[in-house]
């Protein structure tokens, strides 16, 4: 059975099945990273162009790493590098990078919806690695990957997302993949950072933290952006973190098996501490290794790859 | 000249019926409902087709002077024309603005030069539509214009909308208001709800329209000043004009057709025709909008015609331009209403015609002995597609595009003088 995509835009495009099959192929494509000679010839010969046209270090360098120990050769584009600067509009650039002919564009853009037109008017591969506040698919997955390594399955899984749901294309992503796939999603943020419309997400929404901690399995933070600040978004940073910043005692106060995400970069002592940050509970830092093996398994089946690898 | 055997509308005696129409010098000459003699003088069959006074649009985006590119008052006039619009008023926010007579007359020479339909210039409310100091209006009534507004920004300080409709009134000029406030639609670029979250793309509330049309209703009850609400797109400016005009507030107002035939859903592949100010809004609002119009309490339907290149709006939908063209879509989006919800196609005529004509204090928009032989014939059978091919505007964006409509002008006359024939 070959992949039926050539693109990955948003999770919410995927099916159950789907999701399924990608979680299920990322433990053999992990496996490679842990050898001594990390590499396969899978994708030789293929070109992965990585755009983007915002700060990232851990997306960026794991869409790399994933499609180097493929063999495929890689080329990264930054907005700051490149004729974004000089005023070359996006599907410019991407006509350009396109005449080079490149198997697949990986994507981060500050502005929703022009991954969607890429794969629509490119004929490679075009995978989102970010778009504005709308979604972050890679990110998804290997956040569920990484909770069903832990807990073995997502179906009832209770997850709580606490933070700016309303400007997070990650929360987003996790809300439609969670909720296809069974767990139980909670979010939780002051009403100013819940978006317009959530109440149609089929998810439960709190405006306290407090009354769902004991409740969860995996407590997922999200970064406070503090450009937020002057939309008066919240009063301020002690405020929030408080009410809302995942501490020493609201840890103890978690399921003895429950878990700590965080899709980076932390502000530590702001949404987390560092009591929280690098207890035993913390899986960021497995986030960030299983992201490689979720890269790996998208570039692969994106390219063309068969879902039946061993 | 005559135009025999069609069905004759006009708005403004309410009357629809088969007559044949006598043309002299640029004047309806006369009406004969039963028929007339034949005579030597040209004579258009219009047998099968509607005989419609030209439609008035009072809200126009010519970008003439400045933004050339985009329109400009020639390419603007045959759109028009290819409408069935022979009057249409043009908006003060051209570079340089049109808060000085000399742009006013600028515009008048340039449309006597270029325009094949009347072209009624709208002065800014105030310089620069920066909000603060009032524009010369009596000057520029005295040029020619029509009405005052600093539409595409809302004035902000309500003492500066209270002197505004005070000083315009007493040249007799009416007030258009663009209603937003500003600091609730801050970065937003879609209706605010479910789907700008699902889409990632920073909303407009509705409440920030509703917020300034109560203001301004307010101020118009307070001053007993007549305003002119303008692109009202929401359930709750609805329902503020309705109270208002109940307890006799001089408020009138206009929807466009963008706002009464779709809604934010065409944004949902993030096509920057859909974006436009005030946003394309949610069903229930259009809604709302429909039934306001089948009420009657909806005075006028106009376009906010905004022409922008591709260039502009081939963007992100973040930073694309607002607006759409809507001059060549304005009757066969009439059409559309009367025939999708039952509206009678008179009144809505009328939405279009004699009661902006009324408001903007002009005449027009009538089909009557003594009228300006202002004139679109309409193949009301006729379907068609409207496609870029069809787009007589520099600018094609339109949110239309590619949808089909029934009822088609197939040709247009102003004062006697044919300005379009379809092929």
């Amino acid at each position: 059975m070959t992949w039926p995509y050539k693109d990955l835009i948003a999770i919410a495009d995927l099916k159950r099945e789907e999701i399924a099959t990608i979680l299920d192929m990322a433990s053999s494509f992990k496996e490679i990273s842990k050898r001594d000679i990390k590499k396969v010839p899978t994708l030789r010969g293929k070109t992965v162009v990585l755009l983007f046209y915002e700060p990232s270090t851990r997306t960026r360098l794991s869409f790399e790493l994933a499609a180097k120990r493929l063999s495929a050769d890689t080329t990264a584009l930054s907005a700051s590098g490149s004729s974004f600067t000089k005023g070359e509009t996006i599907m410019d650039a991407a006509y350009n990078v396109m005449a080079m002919a490149p198997d697949c564009i990986v994507i981060r853009y500050p502005y929703a919806g022009i991954p969607r037109k890429m794969a629509q008017l490119l004929p490679c591969s075009v995978i989102n690695a970010g778009d504005g506040y709308h979604e972050h698919p890679t990110q998804a997955l290997l956040d569920m990957f990484t909770m069903k390594e832990r807990f073995g399955n997502l179906e009832g899984l209770k997850v709580a997302i606490v933070g700016d749901i309303m400007h997070s294309r990650v929360a987003r992503s996790n809300v439609y993949g969670l909720r296809k796939m069974g767990a139980q999603v909670v979010l939780v943020a002051p009403r100013t950072l819940l978006p317009p419309g959530v109440d149609t997400w089929g998810v439960d929404v709190a405006t306290e933290l407090d009354p769902v901690i004991p409740d969860s399995d995996v407590i997922m933070m999200l970064r406070v952006q503090k450009e937020r600040l002057s939309r008066q978004f919240f009063s301020g940073e002690r405020e929030y973190s408080f009410f809302y910043g995942l501490n020493r005692s609201r840890v103890e106060k978690m399921k003895p098996d429950a878990v700590i995400m965080h899709p980076g970069p932390m502000n530590r002592g702001v949404e987390i501490t560092c009591d929280a940050a690098d207890s035993a509970r913390s899986m960021i830092l497995d986030q960030v290794e299983n992201g490689v093996a979720i890269r790996m398994t998208l570039l692969y089946l994106s390219l063309g790859g068969s879902v039946n690898v061993d | 000249m005559w135009i025999k055997g069609g069905l004759v509308f006009d708005p403004a005696g309410n009357v629809q019926e088969k007559a044949d129409i006598y043309i002299k010098d640029g004047i309806i000459a006369g009406v004969y409902p039963g028929g007339s003699k034949n005579s030597d003088e040209t004579v258009i069959d219009a047998d099968g087709l509607w005989v419609l006074p030209g439609l008035v649009d009072m809200h126009v985006h010519l970008r003439d002077p400045g933004f050339e590119y985009k329109e400009d008052i020639s390419s603007g006039s045959m759109a028009a024309a290819a409408g069935g619009v022979t009057t249409l008023a043009c908006m003060a926010n051209t570079d340089p603005v049109n808060d000085n007579p000399s742009v006013t007359n600028y515009i008048l020479e340039k449309a006597r030069q270029t325009s094949l339909v009347r072209i009624l210039p709208v002065g800014a409310v105030t310089k620069g539509l920066k909000g603060k100091e009032l524009a010369e209006m009596g000057l520029m009534k005295k040029a020619g214009i029509v009405a005052v507004s600093d539409d595409g920004n809302p004035i902000e300080d309500a003492s500066v909308l209270r002197m505004a409709l005070e000083y315009a009134s007493t040249f007799g000029l009416r007030v258009i208001s663009h209603c937003q406030d500003k600091s609730m639609s801050a970065s937003g670029v879609m209706n605010e709800g479910a789907l700008s979250s699902l889409l990632g793309l920073p909303g407009i509330p509705p409440v920030s329209e509703d917020l300034m049309v109560a203001r301004d209703v307010l101020v118009s009850e307070y001053t007993g000043i007549p305003i002119h609400i303008t692109h009202v797109s929401t359930q709750g400016s609805i329902e503020i004009i309705r109270q208002a005009k109940q307890r006799g507030v001089k408020v009138t107002c206009d929807v466009t057709p963008h706002h009464l035939l779709l809604t934010e859903e065409k944004v949902r592949t993030y096509d920057t025709n859909a974006k436009m100010y005030p946003p394309l809004r949610g069903e229930q609002d259009r809604l709302a909008l429909i039934a306001a119009l089948k009420e009657g309490l909806i005075d006028c339907i106009a376009t906010d015609h905004a022409p922008h290149a591709k260039d502009e709006k081939d963007l992100d939908f973040d930073i694309a331009p607002f607006g759409m063209i809507g001059l060549q879509t304005l009757l066969p989006s009439i059409m559309k209403i009367h025939l999708d919800h039952g509206i009678d196609f008179m009144d809505l005529l009328a939405c279009a015609t004699v009661h902006p004509a009324r408001i903007l204090g002009i005449d027009g928009g009538e089909i009557r002995e003594g009228a300006r032989a202002d004139i679109a014939l309409v193949d009301p059978q006729k379907k068609w597609i409207f496609t870029e091919q069809e787009v007589r505007s520099k600018s094609k964006n339109s949110a239309f595009l590619g949808d089909a409509f029934t009822g088609r002008v197939v040709q247009t006359m102003v004062q006697g003088k044919t300005v379009y024939r379809a092929d």
